[in-house]
């Protein structure tokens, strides 16, 4: 693992912006997608994949590999720009999504290297999650698993009997995420089906729940690198992240859940994606 | 049958795990859980959450096999068998127990008319009804290693064997000629091929050549018998215990309206909510035994 230094948060940070600024070009070349929640996740994304992961790109099936499941599919964009910039897949194989045929689909499919569940539909992940934990607990096996939720997401109710049974079973090798920019398709969480306590329900069903900026690399990473694997407790990251963040017009916009960038706005999107990584590159 | 033979081969294959939903005594799993606790995965009334497990499981590199009533796992969890399961590709084995009307009057709650017909429609799923004890315990054997999803409906009453012992063949997706003939066809999935096979031989004392053929599995689908059957019969009757849309006779009829080469009757279960009676009234009533079979032949 690397070590947690300026370096390295500043790695990860350029590193995000990268996939960002791929996310922002596959959306507007598909003419669709999901951005509000593709962006809003890819420091995320990005430190599971460049930090946490226990993951080989030439090794997609290597069975002691870390599990991470895309459980709001919807944010498909983020994981293939990230399976791209790790290695997993080409990056011209980006440049066919959404086009005819691609093997890219809309959501994510385990035709593509790297993806450990077909998702989309909501409230799966977590429960695939538990099986896998259970599964390394059963084999003795030391891989994690790790399973990202969208906030709106948690209105699913299978998602309540995943949490349950994690705890039953001490699954302390399993990680959930909820992205809680506090956004989903028809507006504000709390006005559509509040979610909120969301920490002391989670806590109530027996999980350790952190409170995480999202968007801030170094509390994402501080936070995964002071995990305690063996303390018999599921654990529950919630990231508050902004919806459509680091591109200044999209943020916090519900209808840019799916909204795709006119020229104009596409390219203002990448000059500013593109001045931060020339900081980031500068200062690196 | 199913789960003692799980059981034994789970003690040679640590791999192979029971996954359920407080459905322990319905599955008879009661010793597969005391005698291998390590290989078992309690989840409690939940259903969705017990697929997306056994789909997490496979995905671990486990064998899973989760069991629990037919009527809850192909409607409850539904969503979890069509995702996590038939597309993702993880080769759960789902048990449905207790299917068709096996609950009988506790109602059509309780009742798995529609499973065959839904998970037909679900590419990569495969779906398996034996008919009786030795064909199930050739049945788990072969699910053990077999890499595809395989939905399994078996009933919860005892019901007479159709085999004489288990060494039979037995291959999922090749259906088994029981009697030949060539006057007629009686075809047939699950408990129906007891009713089958006895209407079978009793046209057979009466000279009427009725060929009989177990249909155990619906998906992939034995086209080569049926087409056979049509060309060489020109009548085929098909029973089952489920609706009589979108099941074994909805599958025959998808051949023989193609090929255009027999006339068919399709005996299952009408479009609406079963009586209230026993598993066997209820057969009798509906016309899927052995009687109702013979009067169908008669017309």
């Amino acid at each position: 693992m690397i070590e947690n230094s300026l370096s390295s948060v500043l790695f990860l940070e350029k590193t995000a912006e990268e996939i960002r600024k791929r996310v922002v070009e596959i959306i507007y070349s598909a003419r669709g997608g999901h951005i509000g929640g593709s962006l809003s996740s890819v420091e995320m994304t990005t430190a599971l994949y460049f930090h946490v992961l226990n993951i080989d790109p030439q090794n997609p099936h290597d069975p002691d590999r870390d599990r991470y499941i895309l459980s709001k599919g919807h944010s498909v964009e983020t994981l293939y720009a990230t399976l791209a910039q790790k290695g997993f897949i080409e990056q011209s194989l980006l440049d066919t999504y959404g086009k005819f045929n691609s093997r890219l689909a809309g959501h994510p499919t385990k035709k593509t290297a790297g993806v450990e569940l077909n998702s989309g539909a909501l409230g799966h992940g977590l429960s695939v999650g538990v099986g896998m934990a259970i599964g390394a607990k059963m084999s003795g096996k030391s891989f994690k698993t790790y399973v990202l939720m969208g906030d709106g997401e948690q209105g699913e109710g299978s998602i309540y009997e995943a949490a349950m049974s994690a705890s039953h079973y001490k699954l302390d090798n399993l990680v959930a995420i909820i992205d809680r920019n506090t956004l989903q398709i028809s507006g504000k969480t709390e006005n559509v089906m509040a979610l909120e306590p969301m920490r002391q329900r989670w806590e109530a069903f027996g999980w350790e729940v952190s409170d995480v900026n999202g968007n801030d690399m170094n509390e994402i990473v501080s936070t995964f690198d002071t995990f305690d694997y063996s303390n018999r407790k599921p654990k529950l990251i919630i990231s508050h992240t902004t919806k459509g963040n680091g591109i200044s017009y999209m943020e916090n916009g519900a209808k840019w859940h799916h909204g795709v960038p006119n020229e104009e706005q596409y390219h203002q999107a990448i000059t500013e994606i593109e001045q931060r990584i020339k900081q980031f590159e500068t200062a690196l | 049958m199913f789960t003692d033979t799980l059981v034994e081969l789970a003690k040679k294959d640590k791999d192979i795990v029971a996954v359920t939903s407080d459905a322990r005594g319905s599955v008879t799993l009661d010793k597969f859980a005391d005698e291998l606790p390590d290989q078992f995965v309690e989840l409690g009334i939940a259903e969705q959450n017990a697929v997306g497990v056994a789909a997490g499981l496979v995905s671990a590199g486990k064998k899973a096999f989760v069991c629990g009533p037919a009527c809850f796992y192909v409607a409850r969890s539904l969503e979890q068998v069509k995702v996590d399961v038939a597309y993702s590709a993880n080769a759960v084995k789902i048990l449905g127990v207790s299917g068709g009307v096996s609950y009988g009057a506790l109602g059509f709650s309780h009742h798995s008319l529609h499973d065959i017909a839904v998970l037909r429609t679900f590419p990569g799923m495969h779906i398996v009804l034996p008919c009786d004890i030795y064909q199930t315990k050739r049945l788990v054997e072969e699910l053990v290693g077999y890499p595809y999803p395989v939905y399994i409906r078996v009933g919860r009453n005892a019901v007479p064997n159709v085999y004489e012992n288990e060494n039979i063949d037995f291959k999922i997706g090749k259906a088994n000629l029981l009697l030949d003939g060539d006057d007629l066809t009686i075809a047939g999935t699950g408990e129906t091929v007891y009713h089958c096979l006895q209407a079978g031989k009793k046209l057979h004392e009466q000279g009427i050549k009725a060929r009989v053929i177990d249909m155990h599995t619906l998906k992939p689908f034995d086209t080569e018998i049926i087409e056979k059957a049509a060309r060489e019969t020109g009548k085929i009757i098909t029973v089952e215990e489920h609706s009589i849309f979108g099941g074994l006779g909805s599958a025959v009829a998808e051949i023989v309206a193609q090929t255009g080469n027999a006339k068919l009757k399709i005996l299952g279960i009408p479009d609406e909510t079963a009586i209230h009676a026993t598993p066997s009234e209820i057969f009798k009533y509906y016309g899927i035994d052995t009687e109702g079979i013979l009067k169908i032949a008669a017309l």
